[in-house]
Parts: structure tokens; sequence; C-alpha cells
């Protein structure tokens, strides 16, 4: 088995990126809407990587 | 007593649902392709075996039940049931050996996230089978 290594923000994109996936794919009743749902997670998912990151680095001084 | 009956009377009988719900727990999306959902059934299965299959190459553990305090139990257990969601990836993985001990590192403890993450959205699959099953969605 091979062995990975992934920084913090890789493995949260690659989180984000399945999550929305699965999530637009279960939740919607249309093919668009599930489009526009899981590209939507993957949004604030990423809004929220981002702005945390952000605030612990600030908060950090 | 009439709500009961009511309530039992709605219920969706157990067949029509059981096997579809099994089979979603043990390859995920299997749900949706025996429901003639093919692109939805492919697009679960290949997002939850990624998403377990990376937590394996970063050598994430398996969590094995453990009770004592509170929390505890609710993460050592709840974190087995999570893996346990994953269906046959977890227990191929257990039974050829690939369960990883617990090491100490960032990457591993992502990984062992992914894995118990893979298990929690293979439930949601479930449970969208659950209703594609029994007609409370499309």
């Amino acid at each position: 088995m091979p062995k990975m290594n992934l920084s913090h923000f890789e493995a949260a994109i690659l989180f984000a990126l399945f999550s929305s996936v699965v999530l637009g794919v279960i939740t919607k009743r249309t093919d668009a809407d599930r489009l526009r749902y899981g590209v939507r997670c993957f949004a604030y998912f990423l809004a929220a990587l981002i702005g945390l990151g952000w605030l612990m680095k600030l908060g950090h001084g | 007593m009439a709500t009961n009956v009511k309530a039992q009377a709605a219920a969706p009988p157990a067949r029509a649902w059981y096997g579809v719900v099994l089979l979603a727990w043990l390859v995920p999306g299997a749900g949706h392709f025996l429901l003639k959902r093919p692109g939805r059934g492919a697009l679960l299965l290949a997002s939850v075996a990624i998403m377990f299959l990376l937590g394996l190459m970063m050598r994430g553990t398996m969590f094995q039940p453990q009770t004592g305090d509170v929390l505890t139990t609710i993460i050592y257990c709840g974190g087995f049931l999570g893996d346990l969601a994953s269906g046959l990836f977890y227990l191929l993985t257990v039974w050829l050996g690939y369960a990883q001990p617990d090491m100490a590192g960032h990457v591993h403890d992502y990984g062992t996230k992914f894995l118990v993450a893979a298990g929690l959205l293979n439930v949601l699959a479930m449970v969208d089978a659950y209703e594609i099953a029994t007609g409370e969605k499309d």
C-alpha cells in the first residue's frame, strides 16, 4: 500500500470535494440542482477553510 | 393507539427496502445501481472509495470500540460505527490485515478522519437509497 503525505490544506480540499459530491448527489431532485448545490457546498467549505485558517493565523499573532 | 395503527399502516414494507439498504451498506452506491440510478451510484461509489483509499494511504487507523468515560465511549464507539459504515471496504481492510496501528502524526490523524468520513458519507447514501426504494424520493 503506497504511503501518502498530504498537507492540511490538501487534505481539507479533498475532504471538501468528496463531501460536496455526495451532498450534491443525495439532496436535490434534478441534476442541475444537484450540480449547483454541490458546487455551492464546495465553495462554502473553501470559504470556511480559508476564513478559519486566517483567523488562526491572526489569532496566533 | 389509533395513531400507532395509522403510523404502522403508513410505514413502507421492510421487503421494499431492506435488501437495497443492506446492499448500499456493503458496497457504497450499489443501492442506487439496483434502483436504476447508475450515474448517482457511480458518483457515490467513487467518492466513498477514493476517500477510504486516501485514508488508508495516509495510514489512518481503524477505531476499536472502547468504553470508559463518556468522551472515550463516544469517540471510540462512534468512530468504530463510522468505520463499519463503509461496508465491504472496512471488512476487507480488517480481514486482509491493512488496518494500521494507531500512530502519532498529523497525516495519520487526517487518514483516520478520512476513513470515518467515508463511512458517514455512505450512511447518507444509504438513507438516500432507502428514500428512493420507499418512494419518498424520485
